[in-house]
């Protein structure tokens, strides 16, 4: 791989475990290992754990998605592999 | 205007449009057939791959399964969703810089390997044959409560839609249905939600109502449901799992990454234009699958409540549960009640002849309250309440109009056709591009191949319809199937084709031997051999869920795992790819470059 490339890929991996370690933390993690611990916070009419498992984990997976598109998107313009 | 009549036009409209779009829609070439010409736009595509993904599983059952599970239900909420954020960030962008029409190409290419690619094949057809089945028999039941017809006839006229479209049109004539049917099904699920929580709650956003307060009280309404529950000897709503917190992982992780592998999926990233656009079109594919899965829970905990409250009046006054008159009298019970009696989806049983319908938890775990409710002259659970019921049965509970009625048959038969359009193309392409021109014909023409792909595209709608038909008796049983072949042999394989370029093929066809292997062996062992009756084996491990107490259903993870573990091993013991496909593999991680028209 030349050189550039390889940083690319490494900038790359560096974004994809961020994102896929908050991936983890909201699904597994607060929605399910967590949650009971989380349930003794009321949010609204809402038990904490059971809004994140039940709501709160989709909207996370939503956001998380859109904003490794857009975080991508500009470490492809930095190491100029952008599509044209 | 009948109800009957009502239903006939406006699921009769919907099919109309469907048609439209068909021939608007025709395939002229193999792009357009495999991959809809290459550049539908990421909002268009995540619409239609939505619907793809929303089957009448998702549009009738789930609401019902989340009524009955509670908390739990988490695990088939965030099971169905989370994998789209694998997608999105591990195979979609680099399958479409990738290029090809199907899934089992890049394992041909990148695994340089026909047995790689017939393995991918394999696990393919069996895990869109099994869930296919679901589809169609979801077709023809909903054709049947709802329109009227028998469920055969009921096949019939799906098979005839979807050949219309899916023959005629390929990936282009079903991408561009899938968005029509993703706007009827998402109206159709959202209006009654709109209305239950309104009556309930005073507000109409079914995500604000379900965390709201019960019109007219200061009580909460998650709050008044986990008593009422409770009371009845259920587990509390709010924190009732499913199974140990294990099995809750490993089953969550199981549907996740299953989502990820299941190729009708992977597939519908093929169609857009560009790296950029499968990233963005895979979260534009989240929040149009989230429109459903996120009003979902207030539709199940709302229809829990109101099926409570009818039954169990009791619940909301001070008076104790165990009082008679705590329950509703049958001769009582609403209209809504009896018409769906007739279907056998709803029944009632007065077990101890009191003329009073006493629905609780015969199999409570709580010993105190099921003294009291023999001393109380309970017999057994009265009411036997199918899932299905919770969002078929909405629109008369909340008294909808008729319309609204025949909208959500129409919102169930787009979500069935929808999904069962997505195996087709899966289906019958790897037949065609893989098979036929892959392995048999290298050098046939595009027109050729167009030709032969029609052909197993009508073939592939006729097996179909005829398995819906006759659906074999473990059906119900084979989705777990579906998900676990996809989590255990394609996933992993298809993730280090893409960050491991040093995988070969030994490697890859290792991992997906050895972790297919170790999902069949566990699915088998509950379900029976091939799901032959009466063959299971669980007894010669300890009884069911003998590992570490995890269902069959959550095996998938586990078996990826094996797959990571065992391709690791091979490959240190057998040849590095070729410099050419290690090439390949560091291209696919480039975002420039992705052509246009492409396939070959």
């Amino acid at each position: 791989m030349k050189k550039d490339d390889l940083a690319y890929w490494r900038a790359t991996l560096r974004l994809l475990g961020i994102m896929l370690a908050i991936w983890l933390f909201v699904s597994i993690g607060l929605s399910i290992v967590l949650a009971p611990l989380l349930n003794g916070i009321k949010m609204g009419g809402y038990p904490l754990g059971f809004w994140f498992a039940q709501q709160g984990s989709i909207f996370t997976f939503i956001a998380l998605i859109f904003i490794y598109a857009y975080l991508i998107g500009k470490i492809d313009h930095k190491f100029d592999v952008h599509e044209e | 205007m009948s109800l009957q009549l009502t239903t006939y036009i406006i699921v009769g409209l919907s099919f109309l449009l469907y048609l439209v779009i068909a021939v608007w829609a025709r395939a002229k070439t193999t792009n357009d057939y495999y991959v809809a010409g290459g550049n539908v736009g990421p909002i268009t595509n995540g619409m239609a791959t939505a619907a793809g993904w929303m089957s009448a599983a998702s549009f009738i059952s789930m609401a019902g399964m989340i009524a009955n599970m509670g908390y739990g239900g988490a695990v088939y909420l965030m099971g169905w969703t989370g994998g789209y954020v694998l997608l999105a960030m591990l195979l979609a962008p680099y399958l479409r810089k990738f290029g090809k029409f199907t899934v089992p190409h890049f394992f041909r290419d990148r695994y340089y390997s026909k047995t790689a690619a017939l393995i991918a094949i394999l696990c393919l057809l069996t895990a869109s044959l099994t869930y296919i089945i679901g589809q169609m028999t979801g077709v023809g039941i909903a054709f049947s409560r709802f329109v009227g017809v028998s469920s055969e006839v009921g096949i019939y006229l799906g098979m005839a839609i979807v050949f219309a479209y899916a023959v005629f049109g390929g990936q282009k004539g079903i991408t561009y249905t899938q968005v029509a049917q993703f706007i009827v099904m998402t109206i159709a699920f959202l209006i009654p939600a709109i209305f239950i929580s309104f009556q309930l709650t005073g507000n109409p956003i079914p995500h604000l109502g379900l965390g709201s307060q019960l019109k007219g009280t200061d009580v909460a309404l998650l709050e008044r449901l986990n008593k009422v529950v409770t009371d009845l000897g259920f587990r509390e709503y709010t924190t009732a799992t499913a199974g140990s917190t294990l099995n809750m992982v490993l089953f969550t992780l199981s549907l996740m990454i299953g989502t990820a592998g299941l190729p009708h999926v992977i597939m519908r990233f093929f169609t857009v234009s560009s790296v950029k656009a499968a990233r963005i079109s895979a979260g534009w594919t989240l929040l149009f699958i989230a429109i459903l899965y996120t009003t979902a829970p207030a539709v199940g905990a709302m229809a829990k409540y109101n099926l409570h409250r009818t039954v169990t009046p009791g619940t909301e006054t001070n008076i104790s549960i165990f009082e008679p008159n705590a329950h509703l009298e049958g001769a009582k019970r609403p209209d809504w009640m009896k018409r769906w009696e007739k279907t056998g989806l709803l029944t009632w049983d007065d077990k101890n002849k009191d003329g009073r319908i006493q629905y609780y938890n015969e199999k409570s775990e709580d010993a105190v309250f099921l003294n009291n409710a023999e001393g109380a002259g309970w017999k057994g659970n009265e009411l036997a309440v199918n899932a299905d019921i919770i969002v078929l049965a909405n629109p008369e509970i909340a008294m909808l109009p008729g319309w609204v009625i025949a909208l959500v048959a129409a919102g169930g038969l787009a979500a069935a056709l929808s999904t069962a359009a997505g195996l087709l193309i899966a289906i019958s392409s790897s037949i065609s591009h893989d098979l036929v021109k892959g392995m048999l014909y290298p050098n046939l023409s595009d027109k050729k191949e167009l030709f032969i792909g029609k052909i197993t595209m009508a073939v592939s709608i006729v097996i179909a319809g005829w398995l819906g038909l006759h659906p074999p008796g473990f059906a119900a049983q084979t989705v777990a199937l579906a998900f676990g072949i996809a989590a255990s042999s394609l996933f992993p394989a298809l993730m280090m084709g893409i960050f491991n370029k040093k995988m070969n093929k030994q490697g890859a066809i290792a991992g997906m031997l050895f972790g297919l292997g170790v999902t069949l062996f566990y699915v088998f062992a509950h379900k029976g051999i091939f799901f032959i009756q009466g063959t299971s084996f669980t007894h010669l491990f300890g009884g069911d869920n003998f590992f570490f107490g995890i269902v069959p259903e959550a095996i998938g993870a586990f078996g990826a795992l094996v797959n990571f573990v065992v391709a690791a091993i091979v490959v240190r013991f057998t040849p590095a790819p070729p410099e050419l496909i290690q090439a390949l593999v560091e291209g696919v991680r480039l975002p420039r470059g992705t052509t246009k028209l492409r396939g070959h």
